[in-house]
């Protein structure tokens, strides 16, 4: 209640804020927008998974093919998020750090895949290693798959969360100007040292939390995912066509349950997330992303 | 850091390739609501092959829209066996990869058929609508669920049978058939890509007043899901559906897998196997090896096949009916 | 490598800095940023020169095709208005109010970001459906939401929230009050100073929002499938074409529809780097 204009007089209110009625108006507006749209489906994940009971729950988690979902949806985004951990603080550091021309050009670029669908992602790689695209005979001569394996699923994946990390970064680096690091290299520091002892610190909360959204995208994934996995179960199933695949088994509390898995993810996400805006949110711009 | 990022997606390449070389594998790329089918015989066959050969076998199992596992194949997915929706998407896949022989299906009995199905209506209980016939279903107010024919390979069945229930009906008007046709589909307020999103759509959203669905499909969702909110309603006639497999010669080859992958397609004839089809709701090809009792819940219904003069074949019928801009693509327009 | 970059090499391109690293890092991005997303692309738009003019036109004009982008533009055009009008609200109360719940608010806002598309169409469409928790209310009234381009529309509010949010809250944080308490002084209501003060002031971080949830919504495909009818010409969004489009192995339509949304997409982007660098100028941010 540190607000004085709850605390003053009735007559008297801060010229810089709406009338008590309005603010409770738009409160209860945007409670009920993100209720209806954001908190139900949330809540609905739940209320499904636990239908039948946490043993049902544990029992549809002990399914093999669930449990390889699981790992290989893991170990898709043990990939691809340090992979675009590296472009992101490379990228970030060459766009920040200097100047030159074509800059706005390049972070548009680097933008492109937020907005290309998910379809299309997984179209580009199809039509580079399937059997009938361009590198598609080559790669069967030498007998390596990529479409409808492991490394096609990780490409896919890398394209959709290509930019996460870029997009948190080069804001916050570009305000924060180069004046530290040529500080640094002027006392003698190499290149390394400086990234490491003085850029490193000032953004390693916002890298965290880019990371954090690039892996729950990378594990979420499902349209990209879709066109290049092949959906053989047991092999090049992630979590998300994993629960369709249940879906359509007539498993709904075995599919809720793994969705349930990736909305808690999701949940783990946003605390972490909100934890470190709270600790260190001077340390974070907010900037779009 | 380059290098360790290739490094990294390689050694994933190299693992994925190891996991797959530990023991024979088979994959099975089929169509949709085969599922529970091939969940059964590929427990029964992997027993059998053990037992024959003391080989150990495991079947992996793609299932999808049928043109869509099709196209899987056809970009590279290393099927050894295909079971799927529609002679036309095998077809495709001799013609585009080469990978199967042109006259596949004179190499197993049956013209590669183990198992036929039919279409069949699945309506709520007691049948409100009071829906027995093709006919019924154009009527207004009524509501169809059934999947998109560009997707899903069994729906082209269906669109079939309407078709010939219509043709008879109007003595071979094709513009009277193509009106009814239209009218029938145009009753439809959601194309599911896949027959089971149909299902689904149906049982679990509760839309529609008739799901035309595989008749094992329509028997699969009341066991699972209580015979006491569904009825199954045959039409006097309907078409013969008949779900073709074939062994993907040139992927079988490449893994060293032709013998167990043609005996995996063979015991598929077998009276074991034909028993399990009985079991889950497909019409065997040999009836005489199924059990009587499970052969009784196959109502008696005129089928036409797709070799009838009204159709004459896939040949004629993919092009008429189902390529890009053909008949079924202009039943929406406007 | 970290001394080739310190060289002042006069690459008239670039000033010359004292920090190392230019030649690795720009040029590990650029590699990066080829392989997986630049070659890929091109790679896509020259297979479409597999297709002559005529037949690129043709396929791009074709009345299934139209009917299927405007939807996916349409729905994606009100599904970003509706989330511009209500995500401004939303970053309003979030900055400058206090209340209870404020931080869950806050956190909760980032969810479908988090959560998977697949698990939100799955959901959505339980909830909308007219025997879910939300649709068995609509249906009496005459609503239709899932399986309808109202659906569509649904999916893309969930999808598109966060972009209009998180876009302008970090704008309002920094808007001087200063002003606003001039325009009070100076007697304008407090209406008033909101419509002739606060919102034009907001409205290029507004702007980019909008395009950020458009671009966003217009390529959505794994909530969307599962809400929409997918009816041709009616409920058949974009992406789903180009998935029929490939079922029927028809590699040129697909590559056509794709590249067409490709052309929209960087569009878009190019129009909302136009927007801030437009916004640097008149205000001094973004």
């Amino acid at each position: 209640m540190s607000d004085p204009a709850l605390a003053a007089p009735r007559t008297w209110r801060s010229p810089t804020a709406e009338i008590r009625p309005v603010r409770a108006l738009l409160i209860g507006i945007a409670a009920v927008f993100i209720g209806v749209f954001l908190v139900f489906p949330l809540v609905a994940v739940f209320i499904e998974a636990l239908r039948n009971g946490v043993g049902a729950y544990f029992g549809a988690l002990g399914d093999a093919d669930t449990q390889h979902a699981i790992w290989l949806t893991l170990m898709v985004a043990a990939i691809a998020v340090p992979a675009n951990l590296v472009f992101g603080i490379a990228a970030a550091w060459a766009i920040s750090k200097y100047e030159f021309r074509g800059k706005a050009f390049l972070i548009t670029l680097i933008d492109l895949p937020f907005s290309v669908s998910p379809v299309i992602a997984g179209l580009i790689y199809v039509i580079m290693f399937g059997s009938h695209g361009y590198f598609g005979p080559w790669l069967n001569d030498h007998n390596i798959q990529i479409i409808f394996a492991v490394p096609g699923i990780v490409l896919a994946t890398i394209f959709v969360t290509f930019p996460f990390v870029a997009r948190e970064l080069i804001p916050l680096m570009d305000e924060q100007g180069t004046q530290e690091e040529e500080a640094a290299i002027s006392l003698g520091a190499s290149g390394w040292q400086t990234f490491r002892r003085v850029t490193l610190p000032n953004v390693k909360w916002a890298l965290m939390y880019g990371v954090l959204l690039c892996n729950a995208r990378a594990m979420g994934e499902f349209g990209a995912v879709a066109v290049v996995s092949g959906h053989i179960r047991g092999l090049t199933n992630t979590m998300p066509l994993h629960i369709e695949i249940l879906y359509n088994d007539y498993q709904w509390v075995a599919a809720f349950t793994v969705a349930s898995l990736l909305a808690l993810l999701a949940l783990v996400t946003l605390v972490v997330k909100s934890a470190l805006e709270w600790r260190f949110g001077h340390e974070l711009t907010g900037g779009p992303r | 850091m380059r290098r360790l990022a290739y490094g990294v997606i390689l050694s994933a390449l190299v693992a994925a390739g190891v996991a797959q070389a530990q023991s024979v594998t088979l994959l099975n790329v089929s169509y949709d609501p085969t599922r529970e089918l091939y969940r059964a015989y590929n427990a029964e066959f992997v027993k059998y092959w053990k037992d024959k050969t003391g080989e150990a076998v495991t079947v992996q199992q793609s299932h999808g829209g049928s043109g869509a596992q099709a196209r899987a194949v056809i970009d590279g997915l290393k099927a050894d066996v295909v079971t799927l929706a529609l002679e036309g998407d095998i077809n495709a896949i001799a013609e585009k990869t080469k990978k199967i022989p042109a006259d596949w299906r004179s190499r197993l009995p049956n013209s590669s058929t183990p198992y036929t199905s039919t279409y069949v209506f699945l309506v709520r209980k007691g049948n409100p609508k009071n829906l027995k016939d093709w006919g019924d279903l154009v009527k207004p107010g009524v509501e169809v669920i059934v999947p998109n024919p560009k997707t899903s390979g069994g729906a082209q069945w269906a669109y079939l049978a309407a078709w010939g229930y219509a043709d008879q009906l109007y003595k071979g008007d094709e513009a009277k058939v193509k009106e009814f046709v239209g009218a029938l589909y145009r009753n439809v307020p959601v194309l599911d890509s896949g027959a089971r999103g149909s299902t689904t759509t149906f049982v679990q959203r509760g839309l529609g007043d008739v799901l035309l669905s595989w008749e094992n499909e329509a028997f699969l969702a009341i066991n699972e899901l209580g015979p006491d909110k569904f009825d199954i309603v045959v039409p006097p006639l309907s078409i013969k559906a008949e779900p073709p497999v074939a062994l993907v010669a040139g992927n079988a080859q490449e893994k060293g897998t032709t013998k167990v992958a043609q005996a995996y397609l063979e015991y598929l004839y077998s009276p074991t196997a034909q028993k399990i089809i009985a079991k889950n709701y497909y019409r065997p090809s040999k009836p005489e090896l199924a059990d009587p009792e499970d052969l009784k819940r196959f109502p008696p219904v005129e089928l036409l096949t797709i070799d009838d003069p009204v159709f004459g074949g896939w040949a004629k019928v993919t092009p008429k009916h189902f390529a890009n801009g053909a008949i079924f693509d202009q039943i929406y327009k406007r | 490598m970290t001394t080739l970059a310190i060289t002042p090499m006069a690459r008239p391109w670039r000033q010359p800095s004292v920090i190392p690293g230019f030649g690795l890092t720009f040029g590990f991005a650029m590699v990066y940023l080829s392989l997986i997303v630049l070659i890929p692309i091109a790679l896509l738009i020259l297979r479409t020169t597999q297709l002559s003019w005529q037949e690129y036109w043709a396929i791009a004009t074709s009345e299934r095709v139209v009917a299927a982008l405007r939807l996916s533009f349409g729905a994606a055009v009100i599904a970003a208005a509706v989330n511009t009008v209500f995500g401004t609200i939303i970053a309003w109360i979030l900055v400058r109010y206090e209340f209870p719940g404020k931080r869950l608010l806050d956190a909760i806002v980032d969810l479908p970001f988090a959560l998977p598309t697949a698990v939100a169409g799955i959901t959505l469409t339980a909830i909308f459906a007219k025997n879910g928790w939300v649709g068995q209310f609509l249906e009496p009234l005459g609503i239709k939401v899932a399986y309808s381009a109202l659906g569509v529309v649904i999916a893309l509010i969930f999808i598109g929230l966060p972009f209009v949010v998180r876009t302008l809250q970090p704008v309002i944080l920094e808007l001087e009050r200063e002003t606003e308490e001039a325009a009070a002084t100076l007697g304008a209501s407090r209406p008033q100073t909101i419509f002739r003060i606060v919102l034009p002031t907001l409205v290029p971080a507004m702007l980019t929002g909008f395009v950020l949830a458009l671009a966003r919504g217009v390529g959505e495909y794994g909530s969307v499938v599962f809400i929409a009818g997918n009816l041709p010409y009616r409920t058949e969004i974009a992406p789903l074409l180009i998935v029929i489009r490939l079922t029927e192995f028809d590699y040129n339509g697909a590559t056509a529809i794709a590249t067409i949304m490709l052309a929209i997409a960087f569009v878009m982007f190019l129009t909302i780097n136009l927007i801030q660098a437009w916004a640097r100028r008149r205000f001094g941010y973004v």
